[in-house]
């Protein structure tokens, strides 16, 4: 039997799709989330948890700017976060390293951050750091980091808090949460809107929908008249005991959970639907902690574990209305976290198409249909 | 207050270890865990949280990480991953371990 129809139906119980769901109920939508089973891929329970700009579209301006805004909107976020949800997010943007073993790797990245300053202005700054500069500021970075760069407004949050943050405040606000809904086929309903099956055979109406479902988005894209298609990245992660010490700095590879762990990270393997980790990585992974901050070599390792990064073709966040199906919507990027004060603002109104909608044309699906004919 | 163990020793158990917890001595069977062992001594807490709440071992298969001990100068040791050695010093883990002072690998 199917169920009432709800105004929006988002498609998709991660950092995102909550995102979207709590600035939509905000500007008074009747909202259902629609999230997948435990054995779905979860970049939202396996990620680092940074809230970072440093190198964010040096070479694609619509995506610097906008990472500068979400950057810039987290402290606000996260106050009316913890506000609704009674949850403790552990936002801290006091800067970030990149920490480079590489002179190669950090002359390109030094390049990339030249770039992004030319398109951001003054709305952005970044220092290069010589190694010796380094190891005066912290006296414990290893002998075999050559360099860093430094961007004053990185930072990180605790990723799964923000997770149970954002389901918490969606339904404070009347949000309807299914789990265990995998949507298997989506179709324009007569009369409009559109039908849900899902796979326990549960079928649902929607008035709207905003396809926000991760590795989960492309059969439901294709059904939906989107050209957009994802694909997994895998990175590993490693997490220590917990510390008493605090770690006089944040890297996008080693970060200190506000808890005590320390989480080393930033893999990239093309290996498909596997998040699996694997020994090698591991072995990488601690040999590069080391390499920067060798007091971590007596530190012991607890968990290790890998998950899948979402992809688009190029990278960049797709927010997307579907042309043949008008009230269907896309929305898919990899840095869920660090967007996602923009995802509970900007992008609801887009998503609701009022009068103070961004222009979010440079991150229509119409850009991989371009390169596709070229 | 001492706090009598909730757990009996087997009765086939032979022979006897012996070590010491906080400094004071304490015999176990061969082939305990640390675990066992702090858990047939004493009823109460083997461990403080980084938030000063009292823990002890439960899932006895190094899942939980709730049997933390300081196991011969190394801080932060499963108990229940250990087995007992004559001599041992044993220290309850009160909140977290510092950066520096690890210890030596086992």
């Amino acid at each position: 039997m199917a169920t009432r129809p709800s105004e929006i139906t988002i498609i998709g119980g991660g950092v995102v799709g909550l995102s979207v769901a709590l600035g939509l109920l905000q500007a008074r939508r009747r909202v259902t989330v629609l999230d997948g089973s435990d054995g779905d891929f979860r970049a939202s329970q396996g990620n680092f948890g940074l809230v970072w700009l440093q190198g964010k579209g040096a070479d694609f301006a619509p995506y610097a700017d906008w990472t500068r805004d979400a950057v810039a909107a987290w402290p606000g976020f996260a106050a009316m976060l913890e506000e609704l949800s009674g949850t403790g997010l552990a936002l801290d943007q006091s800067g970030g390293f990149e920490v480079f073993t590489d002179r190669a790797e950090l002359e390109d990245f030094s390049a990339a951050l030249e770039r992004q300053q030319a398109h951001l202005g003054n709305r952005f700054s970044h220092e290069i750091v010589a190694a010796d500069d380094l190891r005066r500021m912290h006296p414990g970075i290893g002998p075999g980091v050559v360099g860093a760069t430094f961007c004053a407004l990185d930072g990180h949050v605790n990723p799964l808090r923000l997770l149970r943050a954002l389901r918490s405040a969606v339904s404070a606000l009347g949000g309807r949460i299914l789990s265990g809904a995998q949507v298997s086929d989506i179709a324009a309903a007569t009369g409009g809107g559109f039908d849900l099956s899902l796979r326990d055979g549960r079928r649902l109406g929607a008035e709207r929908v905003v396809l926000c479902a991760g590795l989960g988005t492309t059969p439901l894209a294709t059904q939906l008249g989107f050209v957009t298609r994802v694909r997994p990245q895998r990175g590993e992660l490693l997490i220590t005991e917990r510390l008493a010490d605090r770690l006089p700095f944040l890297s996008s590879t080693i970060r200190q959970v506000d808890e005590g762990g320390v989480q080393i990270g930033g893999t990239k393997a093309d290996v498909g639907p596997d998040d699996s980790e694997t020994l090698g990585m591991m072995a990488t992974l601690a040999r590069h902690a080391v390499t920067v901050f060798p007091a971590l070599a007596d530190v012991r390792v607890v968990r290790a574990w890998g998950a899948l990064r979402v992809m688009s073709p190029d990278g960049y966040p797709v927010y997307a209305r579907s042309p043949r199906h008008p009230g269907a919507y896309l929305v898919t990027c990899h840095s869920g976290v660090t967007l996602a004060p923009l995802h509970a603002t900007a992008l609801a109104e887009w998503i609701d198409e009022t009068s103070n909608a961004p222009d979010l044309e440079a991150f229509d699906e119409n850009r991989f249909a371009l390169s596709d004919a070229a | 207050m001492k706090i009598a163990s909730r757990f009996l020793t087997r009765p086939d158990a032979a022979g006897a270890v012996h070590l010491t917890v906080d400094g004071e001595p304490v015999t176990a069977r061969p082939g305990d865990t640390v675990a066992a062992a702090l858990l047939a001594h004493s009823g109460d807490a083997s461990r403080q949280s980084g938030k000063g709440a009292p823990r002890t071992a439960f899932c006895m298969m190094g899942i939980c990480f709730d049997c933390l001990v300081e196991v011969d100068g190394r801080p932060n040791s499963q108990g229940c991953m250990i087995p007992v050695r004559a001599g041992m010093v044993l220290r309850r883990q009160r909140g977290l371990r510092p950066l520096a002072g690890g210890g030596e690998d086992a």
